[in-house]
C-alpha cells in the first residue's frame, strides 16, 4: 500500500440551483479542484463520482459516463469512471474508492467527485427518493420517512440519557454559527434555539430546523501518491486512514437504537489505521442529517461517553474555539447537504481547515481532522482521517 | 409498491409470518432466509408470531410523501415482539396515547391505497393492550 495524498478541492456554493444543470455543477467542482492543485485533466487516470439517486432526482442513470464525457475525459482519455452508490454515503465511498485505487498503484493521479441534483423534482418525490436510503419492503411501506426513523433514535435517546430538547437544538444553533461563517453554505444565517423549538414538527420529537434541507451541490478532490505530491501543490494533505463499516439497512434490526455500530466499527478501524488517538484530532465534519445525529455521531467515533454529547454541545465544546469543533463548515445542517456531494464536501472543509484557509471559521492550528459520512439510518459509515503535510 | 411486490409476501404482512433459526433460536420478523449468527449452519423454518409485543421507540409522521399523507398524524413505532424481533409499523391509536414501553397487539388493516382507484394495501398495525 502506498501513502495518499489530498492536493486539490473544489465546490460549487450549495444550495436551490435553479440556474445550474446537474452535469454542470460537476464539471464546475471538476474544474475547481484541478486549478487547485494545479493538475492537468490530461494527467488523470481515473474517476469516482459518488451520487446517490440520479435516476429519481434528474431521471439520469450512467452518472460515472456523463461525467467523464462533461469533463472531457470520455471521448479524448477514455479514462475508467465508477459511479458510487451509498446513499448519504455516496461521496463517501467515492473517495474510499479514489484512495484505494491510488494506495495500491492501479491508478497515480485520480478524482473523487460527488453530485446531487434534488430540486428539479417535487418536495414529495425527494421525500420518497430519500426513503429508498432506508428498507423499501419493511420501513417505507408504512409511509415511514427518514425524519420519523431519526425521530425515532431521537425519542429513544432522550428517553435513555436524559438529552433535552434545548440541547438537541443547540446543534442546529452552532451548525447555523459556522454556516454563516461559510461562503459556499446554503444558510448563512445565524439562529437562535427558539428558531428551532418555534419551527413546525416534521416527527416528533424533530422538528425543521432540525433537519438539514434539500440541497443542490457538487464537490470534488483530487488524490495522488504522497511521493508526487509535492510536484502539484505546497500544501498537501495526507491521508492517514479511509475506513468503512456496515449495518442492518432497517433502523429496527440494530443492536441499539441510538448507537450507529457502523459508526463505532469505522472509526475503530480509522484509529488503528492512523495509529491516532481522540485526543490527536484537531476537528470533525460529521454527518449531521438531523441534529440527534450528529451527538451520536461525536459518541460514536469515540469523542466521549454515551450520552454525554449533548452537554458538551451546550457547553459549547464543539463550537469554533471549544476543545473539538465539530462541523465548522456549517455541517449538513447549515451548509446543506447535496446528499452524493456531502462526503466529497466534508474532505473539502478538513483539507481547507488543515491548509489554514477556512477565512472566517479556521480552527486555529488545526493539524488533524476527520470526516464522518453516513448512509441512511447508519447502515453505511465512512471515516477518513487527514493531516496537514509541513 | 407494485402489485407483485406487494402481494409475493401477502401472507407474511398479513398473518405475521417470519422465520426462526432451528439451530440457535432466533426468531425473525421481518422474515430472513440467513441466520446472521448461524449463516450457512443456520436451519430457517417459517414461524407465526403471537402478534403481542411493545413499543421501543415511535414517532408522529406529520409529513409524509405521496400516498401516505392524507393520513398524516400518524404515529409510527418500532416494536419488540415476544419472541424477541423488532419490526417497524403503524400503531392506531390517539398520539397523545403513544409511549414507550406500551404492550401492543396485532391487527390487520388498510395499511394504504394508491388512490381512489389504485391497489389498497393490508397489513399488520398494532394497537394497544388495555
Amino acid at each position: 500500500m502506498r501513502e495518499v495524498a489530498v492536493i486539490g478541492v473544489g465546490l460549487t456554493t450549495f444550495g436551490e440551483k435553479w440556474d445550474t444543470s446537474f452535469r454542470q455543477m460537476c464539471v464546475e467542482a471538476g474544474v475547481k479542484a484541478l486549478e487547485d492543485s494545479n493538475v492537468d485533466g490530461n494527467q488523470i487516470d481515473e474517476m469516482f463520482v459518488g451520487n446517490m439517486s440520479g435516476g429519481r432526482f434528474v431521471l439520469q442513470e450512467h452518472i460515472s459516463a456523463l461525467i467523464a464525457d462533461a469533463v472531457g475525459l470520455a471521448s479524448t482519455r477514455h479514462i475508467p469512471s465508477t459511479r458510487t452508490e451509498a446513499a448519504c454515503a455516496s461521496g463517501g465511498l467515492a473517495f474510499r474508492q479514489a484512495y484505494t485505487s491510488v494506495a495500491s498503484g492501479m491508478s497515480d493521479i485520480v478524482i473523487a467527485a460527488g453530485v446531487e441534483k434534488m430540486t428539479d423534482v417535487d418536495g414529495g418525490v425527494t421525500t420518497d427518493a430519500l426513503a429508498g436510503a432506508a428498507d423499501r419492503e419493511w420501513e417505507g411501506i408504512y409511509g415511514v420517512t427518514f425524519p420519523s426513523l431519526y425521530a425515532m433514535i431521537a425519542r429513544d435517546y432522550m428517553h435513555r440519557y436524559g438529552l433535552t430538547r434545548e440541547q438537541l437544538a443547540q446543534v442546529a444553533v452552532k451548525n447555523h454559527y459556522n454556516g454563516a461563517r461559510n461562503p459556499i453554505a446554503q444558510f448563512r444565517k445565524e439562529i437562535t434555539i427558539d428558531t428551532v423549538l418555534k419551527s413546525t414538527l416534521v416527527a416528533d420529537p424533530i422538528r425543521l430546523m432540525d433537519c438539514s434541507p434539500v440541497t443542490d451541490g457538487a464537490a470534488a478532490v483530487i488524490l495522488c501518491p504522497l511521493e508526487r505530491a509535492k510536484e502539484f501543490t505546497d500544501s498537501p494533505v495526507q491521508i492517514l486512514a479511509s475506513t468503512q463499516a456496515t449495518d442492518t439497512i432497517a433502523l429496527h434490526d440494530r443492536r441499539d437504537i441510538s448507537t450507529l455500530d457502523a459508526t463505532v466499527a469505522a472509526a475503530e478501524r480509522a484509529f488503528k489505521m492512523a495509529k491516532l488517538e481522540r485526543k490527536d484530532i484537531d476537528l470533525v465534519e460529521v454527518h449531521d442529517c438531523f441534529t440527534i445525529a450528529e451527538l451520536c455521531a461525536i459518541e460514536d467515533l469515540g469523542f466521549c461517553e454515551k450520552g454525554r454529547a449533548g452537554i458538551m454541545t451546550e457547553e459549547g465544546e464543539t463550537a469554533l474555539g471549544g476543545r473539538l469543533p465539530v462541523n465548522p463548515s456549517g455541517g449538513l445542517k447549515a451548509c446543506g447537504h447535496p446528499v452524493g456531494a456531502t462526503g466529497i464536501k466534508q474532505v473539502c472543509e478538513v483539507v481547507e481547515q488543515l491548509r489554514g484557509e477556512a477565512t472566517g471559521r479556521q480552527v486555529d492550528g488545526a493539524e488533524i481532522g476527520m470526516t464522518h459520512n453516513v448512509g441512511g439510518t447508519g447502515a453505511t459509515v465512512v471515516t477518513n482521517i487527514l493531516r496537514r503535510i509541513n | 409498491m407494485s402489485v407483485p411486490r406487494f402481494w409475493r409476501k401477502q401472507p407474511q404482512r398479513y398473518n405475521l409470518i417470519g422465520t426462526k433459526c432451528e439451530t440457535c433460536g432466533s426468531h425473525f420478523y421481518p422474515p430472513r432466509t440467513v441466520c446472521p449468527q448461524c449463516r450457512r449452519d443456520g436451519k430457517i423454518v417459517e414461524h407465526k408470531f403471537k402478534g403481542t409485543g411493545k413499543v421501543v421507540t415511535f414517532s408522529i409522521i406529520r409529513t409524509a410523501s405521496e400516498p401516505y399523507n392524507y393520513e398524516t398524524p400518524f404515529p409510527v413505532a418500532i416494536i419488540e415482539l415476544d419472541e424477541g424481533t423488532r419490526m417497524t409499523a403503524p400503531v392506531v391509536c390517539d398520539i397523545e396515547d403513544m409511549e414507550i414501553g406500551m404492550p401492543v397487539r396485532a391487527t390487520f388493516r388498510k395499511i394504504v391505497a394508491d388512490g381512489d382507484s389504485g391497489m389498497i394495501v393490508y397489513g399488520t398495525k398494532f394497537v394497544p393492550v388495555k
